[in-house]
């Protein structure tokens, strides 16, 4: 089963944050959702799991159209992970990883043993099953965001869709996170900010500029100095290193539409 | 596929060594302990007061009225026991209950440590009522002083519910909106207690807004307790979805949790159990506040734990509080809800201070 928005749109009060965007995720693959603040990834997001109906086109969960799906069926296969879900709550890791099971639950009850085994299954994937009687006030924000991973794990998904999940997390949890992420083995769907990131950790990425995709494919074919020009407004320099990695380099100053022979540093302010 | 082996290997290990069991034992017990503790307290009370009542005597009384027994018991003291303090201390204790639960819920769903059963102006709703009927007399005897409070908050909560929309919903609009709400009616109460009131009647509607206990019977002891029973159930239903909502409500929606539907039930829910209570005992402040806060450095903040913590240690500070107002300023009875405060906020104070010190 997969997850697929074909062509979709959100005007939001006049407002077209989501214009005509089509994306089709594969099975397993990890898509980066990229593009400068307000060009609609989050409301991209929110439209793909069903928070909000797009005004035009539709997505499909496999053959199924989101908008005719219960919540509690769109929850058991598509899970999603904000940038900064904190709380003031002292709840134990394990009971928020078990909030994941809410979608599994009746009113009068639910499979008790499926869902300790589903809350551990996503402890261990996550590396938290040794701190699984943790209280959530005492771990650091890159636990937190594992807590949450965990989660939206513990619903089973077959699609993960991710906001920004790596804000506010220092550069080895970023990469911790990521590679956490990837190994998963549920098809993703994550909006970054950090295009060397997603270079290095996407199957495929999308760009979006004013809610309109403008590029979409492997992050090497997508990721030209004049794609960040154009979309960021920022000049930088894309090389590959000796690993095959992608490496994005920003520069101060505005781009040029010739690049300066002289180099990265002198461009003018 | 080695791997995958190894990681379900370890799952059903931790599933099967998991405490959860044996924690679930101890809590019952636990609880059952606090349930043991609240009934004895009852029982305690009853024999406090001006007319000596021994525990025995209190014993020997219900056993008759249980049909168990037919025990001798002087007529005055059985009138007392059976008639006043009985149905007085369990109305104490469903209210201690009851407004705890509420104020659970609250702060739970509206993100926020300060909310309580009256932040949507329900207990100044229920005293304009009250006045309204008591003073103006307004709606003749049919109704009574309850009626009209029961009334009057039922159009406080409808008014917030109707200004939350008008506002575009939200859980700060929600505050905001009850703010709102409780100022209009209080100022509503002081005017119509301001203009139209004699002293006597202002003594007796002031006694009754901070609260008191002061003559319930059986048929208040029976609406209050049928009240927090069903509405605790229904609450304890809903446990792990209170569980959801302070992470925010995006996060809640992405767990097939309705939003808006769940907020506006539990909300109608809350209304309603303290609609009914307020109806009996007045606006009594303090306990919907701070008890779910005592509860929660108690127990931990899981719904499914904190509802029956919050419920029992509501019930048996309320039977003693209610018992202190009772009786410490004999024969002048004093509000239970100055007594509330008077006691409870202390008790607050070191507790926080204490946790404090352990983190």
């Amino acid at each position: 089963m997969t997850l697929h928005a074909d062509a979709v749109s959100w005007d939001r009060g006049g407002n077209l944050v989501v214009d005509g965007v089509t994306l089709r995720t594969e099975p397993g693959e990890t898509v980066g959702l990229l593009g400068p603040n307000g060009s609609g990834k989050s409301s991209l997001l929110r439209l793909m799991h069903g928070a909000a109906r797009p005004s035009r086109g539709r997505v499909l969960l496999g053959d199924a159209d989101l908008t005719g799906l219960g919540r509690r069926e769109v929850a058991r296969s598509i899970a999603v992970v904000q940038q900064h879900a904190h709380s003031d709550v002292d709840l134990a890791v394990r009971d928020v990883v078990r909030l994941g099971r809410i979608p599994y639950r009746s009113l009068w009850g639910g499979d008790q043993r499926g869902d300790d085994e589903a809350v551990e299954r996503a402890l261990v994937a996550t590396g938290m099953d040794d701190r699984a009687g943790r209280a959530w006030h005492t771990l650091s924000g890159g636990e937190r965001q594992r807590v949450h991973i965990a989660r939206a794990l513990a619903q089973e998904p077959k699609e993960l869709l991710m906001d920004e999940p790596t804000n506010h997390l220092d550069i080895r949890h970023q990469l911790e996170i990521l590679t956490l992420v990837t190994r998963l083995p549920v098809t993703t769907v994550v909006a970054l900010h950090d295009l060397g990131l997603a270079a290095m950790f996407c199957d495929r990425v999308m760009v979006l500029c004013a809610g309109r995709a403008v590029a979409a494919g492997r992050p090497a074919d997508v990721l030209t100095q004049a794609l960040i020009a154009d979309v960021y407004g920022v000049r930088a320099d894309v090389s590959v290193d000796g690993d095959g990695l992608l490496r994005v380099h920003y520069c101060p100053g505005a781009p040029a539409d010739v690049a300066p022979a002289a180099g990265p540093g002198r461009g003018d302010a | 596929m080695s791997t995958e082996a190894r990681t379900d290997a370890r799952v059903v290990a931790a599933v099967g060594a998991q405490p959860s069991r044996r924690g679930r034992l101890r809590l019952a017990v636990a609880l059952l302990g606090a349930a043991a503790f609240v009934v004895l307290s009852i029982a305690v009370a009853i024999t406090l007061g001006p007319a000596d009542v021994s525990l025995v005597n209190v014993r020997d009384i219900l056993l008759n009225h249980a049909g168990l027994a037919q025990i001798p018991v002087r007529a005055s003291e059985d009138a007392i026991v059976w008639q006043e303090r009985l149905p007085r201390a369990i109305v104490a204790a469903a209210t201690g209950a009851g407004l705890g639960i509420c104020g659970m819920i609250m702060q739970s769903l509206l993100r926020n440590p300060l909310a309580d059963p009256f932040v949507l102006g329900i207990s100044s709703g229920a005293s304009t009522g009250a006045v309204v009927i008591g003073i103006l007399g307004i709606g003749g005897a049919g109704l009574g002083l309850s009626g009209g409070a029961f009334i009057g908050a039922l159009v406080a909560f409808a008014l917030v519910l109707v200004l939350t929309r008008l506002t575009g919903g939200g859980t700060d609009k929600v505050v905001l909106a009850g703010v709102a709400s409780t100022q209009l009616f209080s100022a509503l109460t002081s005017l119509v207690v301001f203009a139209f009131a004699d002293s006597d009647e202002t003594r007796g509607v002031m006694f009754w807004l901070l609260g008191s206990l002061e003559g319930v019977r059986w048929p208040d002891a029976v609406l209050c307790t049928a009240t927090v029973v069903v509405g605790a159930a229904l609450t304890w239903r809903t446990a792990r979805v209170l569980d959801a909502f302070p992470f925010g409500d995006d996060v809640a929606a992405s767990l097939g949790i309705d939003t808006a539907k769940v907020r506006t039930a539990l909300l109608l829910l809350t209304a309603l159990i303290t609609a009914v209570l307020v109806s009996v005992t007045g606006a009594v402040g303090f306990v919907g506040l701070v008890l779910p806060h005592a509860a929660r450095l108690i127990s931990g903040h899981r719904h499914s734990r904190l509802l029956p913590t919050t419920a029992l240690l509501g019930a048996a500070f309320m039977v003693w509080v209610d018992a202190g107002a009772r009786t410490v300023f004999a024969p002048t009875p004093l509000p239970v809800g100055v007594g509330t405060a008077l006691v409870g906020v202390p008790v607050f104070i070191v507790l926080l201070a204490r946790r404090r010190e352990l983190r």
